[in-house]
């Protein structure tokens, strides 16, 4: 299988209603990972995840991955869209796109569901999960097709520390997996768990990236640094 | 007020007595609006999905068309069928005027617009909650109508219930082309229209209650059926 | 649900008409008389032939017949049917069976009409005492009847005023208006007598030759039409004209009155 890195991005801008939410950004993303995108609120993470996925309109600038295939990649959103059906048929759905044999399927969606600790309730409506276990879901229904990258928004916002601690878990063993984890977080805690380089963006701008290890440590500007310390940054 | 209390007293004898030109009356006005409900569903539904999902440039101009069209006057419709399928007419060699497939054909052009219009309202919503997932997935356009058309399921079966409310009850156009013809095109909402005529209130009330019956019983029966589904409620 | 939708699509795929039926345009007046009930299954035992009536109006019944969408019809306006044999849409006009038209209004009668000497007296006196009147309004033969008793008592229907309610609907619908309001209206005794909302509305008028009301039987022009079954319509004809209707329709009676008179020539 070729591969997909590096994206490379060229002076990415997008614009909604004249207002510039992001850019201009340049940036290549090769293989690695974790990377995590932090920032203040309004900073552009979650544009920054689309226009990488290719989910977004650009208004200049291009996007490109070595190569083009969306299917390698997967998405999690912020707040996780469940489609209205069961458990099980959420975590067979992305196969089914793709035409996937039956009892393919059926294997892959059980492995998942015991992996996630849901298959006591597969029949269930997904719109009747708590909201922990429609995030386990999402990232597992993303995960089904073993994708080559896995974007995530803020995946943990408005979970509990359980929960947290079940999807972080999660996410180690995909990445340990082979597959490379780019996710936004407010959570400084979780950046320095999960992160091997990291992405500060400011106003719709990258402003510092690099290694977690010295970004978080030694932050080289002032406004990563006041962000750090839990100072309001705009 | 007697007249109400007359019409129930109807109603009661004719569907304890099995009156058998009220079976077959009935039998007729189901056979035809149920046929035109399906036909006009197998339209509609996936038309009002399309509109929902697609964006084309004639797609605001389709939509202010579907919904005018909602309040088509039934005897205008009739009326132009009757013109198209009269003997000297371009369709008259079909020989379809003064048949039950004439009415169906009736029916089916007045609650297409209803049924699409309904159905492309809750297409609509449900599109905003996928939108995001399915453009992820990377589906086709016909993936995600399908999607929506199966996970909307319930909504859309209470768009086409309203195009059966509409079709049970209509007289103006099936009065035209169907020429309520005894024993041939005679359904419930012509012959209450026939007995009215004669001043036999109390038969033409107790024709309505019947219909009202019928509608009710068509209804509550549909809504059995699809909460036999598991856990049928969202 | 699949099979509810394969029950109900077979249910119509194919509907033509079978061998015997003729498709026949006749008055509200006409269906409304409950005479249909008697001679159509006397048709069928006869013939065999399976006659679909459409009730419609005299004008919508002439058009029918133009366009071909009937095999032949049986109205009551002699000065159109006579136009619609002319313009070669009939083959020929053959008369049935009359009955006639009453006069119909308030029982305690405001305009006594009751004591009129004519049907164009009884039309003055309901004019000069001002209404209300219900006219049917609708081109049909009633309706006609009506306006040329009106021509005949010299007086123009357009100066009559709010008064003069022309509803442009079928008997019954005219029927039940003019019962709603307490109105004189023209109607065929047929309807009249199966009329079951009658109110405290009585027949005032009735008898004059001026008011009798001509059936005629007209069979659509094949050659306009060659889809129409001009065969069965000739059968129908003879069948109408022959002595088993005569004595159904001069038997036929609603309260012990006799509603039709035969009068086809052999």
């Amino acid at each position: 299988m070729s591969n997909l890195f590096p994206l490379t991005m060229t002076d990415c801008v997008v614009r909604r209603q004249g207002k510039t939410v992001l850019g201009p950004v340049s940036l290549t993303v090769d293989q690695g990972g974790p990377t995590i995108i932090i920032g203040p609120n309004g900073s552009g993470k979650t544009t920054l995840l689309r226009v990488m996925h290719g989910i977004e309109r650009l208004s200049a600038g291009a996007a490109d991955w070595a190569q083009n295939d969306q299917g390698r990649q997967a998405y999690v959103f912020q707040s996780p869209i469940v489609l209205r059906r069961s458990v099980a048929d959420n975590l067979r759905y992305p196969l089914q796109l793709i035409g996937v044999a039956k009892a393919e399927i059926e294997v892959a969606a059980t492995a998942w569901l015991d992996r996630i600790g849901l298959s006591d309730i597969r029949n269930t409506r997904a719109s009747r999960l708590s909201g922990g276990e429609r995030q386990k879901l999402a990232i597992a229904r993303a995960l089904i097709r073993d994708p080559d990258v896995l974007f995530l928004d803020e995946p943990c916002a408005n979970l509990d520390g359980h929960a947290t601690r079940e999807i972080e878990a999660l996410l180690q063993e995909t990445a340990a997996a082979g597959t490379r984890i780019i996710m936004s977080t407010h959570d400084m805690g979780q950046a320095r768990r999960l992160a091997q380089d990291v992405i500060f963006m400011i106003a719709g701008k990258v402003h510092e990236k690099g290694a977690a290890s010295d970004v978080l440590a030694t932050p080289g500007t002032p406004e990563l640094q006041a962000f750090l310390n839990g100072d309001i940054v705009t | 007020m007697i007249d109400i209390w007359e019409g129930l007293q109807a109603a009661f004898w004719l569907v304890v007595t099995f009156d058998a030109e009220l079976w077959a009356i009935s039998l007729r006005s189901l056979q035809v609006s149920l046929s035109a409900v399906v036909v006009a569903s197998l339209i509609a539904i996936p038309f009002g999905t399309f509109l929902a999902v697609q964006r084309f440039r004639y797609r605001r101009l389709a939509i202010s068309i579907m919904n005018a069209l909602m309040g088509l006057p039934p005897v205008v419709v009739g009326l132009m069928l009757y013109i198209l399928l009269s003997r000297s007419g371009p369709f008259g060699v079909l020989g379809l005027l003064f048949t039950p497939t004439a009415m169906i054909i009736a029916q089916v052009i007045i609650i297409t617009p209803l049924i699409a219009s309904i159905a492309h309202q809750a297409m609509r919503e449900l599109w905003a909650e996928y939108h995001d997932l399915l453009i992820s997935l990377h589906t086709t356009k016909w993936q995600r109508i399908r999607t929506l058309i199966w996970d909307g399921r319930r909504n859309l079966l209470t768009a086409s219930l309203a195009g059966f409310g509409r079709a049970i009850g209509e007289v103006g156009a099936i009065m035209i082309v169907g020429g309520n013809i005894d024993n041939a095109t005679r359904v419930l909402t012509t012959a209450i229209a026939l007995e009215t005529g004669k001043g036999d209130f109390a038969l033409a009330l107790g024709l309505g209650f019947v219909l009202i019956g019928l509608a009710l019983a068509v209804n509550i029966a549909i809504h059995w059926l699809s909460r036999t589904e598991r856990e049928g409620r969202w | 649900m699949r099979h509810l939708i394969s029950l109900v699509l077979t249910g119509f795929l194919a509907m033509p008409l079978a061998a015997d039926e003729i498709r026949l345009a006749v008055t509200t007046s006409f269906e409304n008389s409950g005479l249909a009930d008697v001679l159509l299954p006397a048709i069928k035992a006869d013939t065999g032939i399976e006659v679909q009536l459409l009730v419609v109006g005299t004008g919508q019944a002439l058009r029918l017949g133009e366009a071909g969408d009937v095999d032949a019809i049986l109205v009551h306006s002699k000065a159109a049917e006579e136009a619609f044999v002319s313009d070669g849409y009939g083959t020929h006009r053959r008369k049935i069976m009359f009955n006639d038209f009453v006069l119909i209004g308030p029982a305690d009668d405001p305009s006594a009409i009751a004591d009129a000497d004519s049907a164009v007296d009884a039309m003055r006196r309901i004019a000069e005492q001002g209404g209300p009147f219900v006219s049917r309004g609708d081109d049909s033969g009633t309706h006609k009847a009506e306006l040329q008793l009106w021509a005949a008592a010299g007086l123009p229907v357009d100066g009559f005023g709010p008064s003069y309610l022309s509803v442009g609907a079928g008997m019954g619908a005219a029927l039940n208006t003019a019962s709603g309001i307490n109105a004189y209206i023209l109607a065929d005794r047929a309807s009249w007598l199966n009329f079951g909302n009658k109110g405290d509305l009585a027949l005032l008028f009735a008898g004059d030759p001026a008011l009798f009301n001509q059936y005629a039987y007209l069979p659509v022009n094949p050659e306009k039409h060659p889809s129409v079954r001009n065969d069965l319509a000739l059968q129908l004809e003879d069948w109408l004209t022959g002595e088993t209707a005569a004595e159904l329709i001069n038997g036929y009676e609603i309260n012990g009155e006799a509603l039709f008179v035969f009068n086809a020539q052999p």
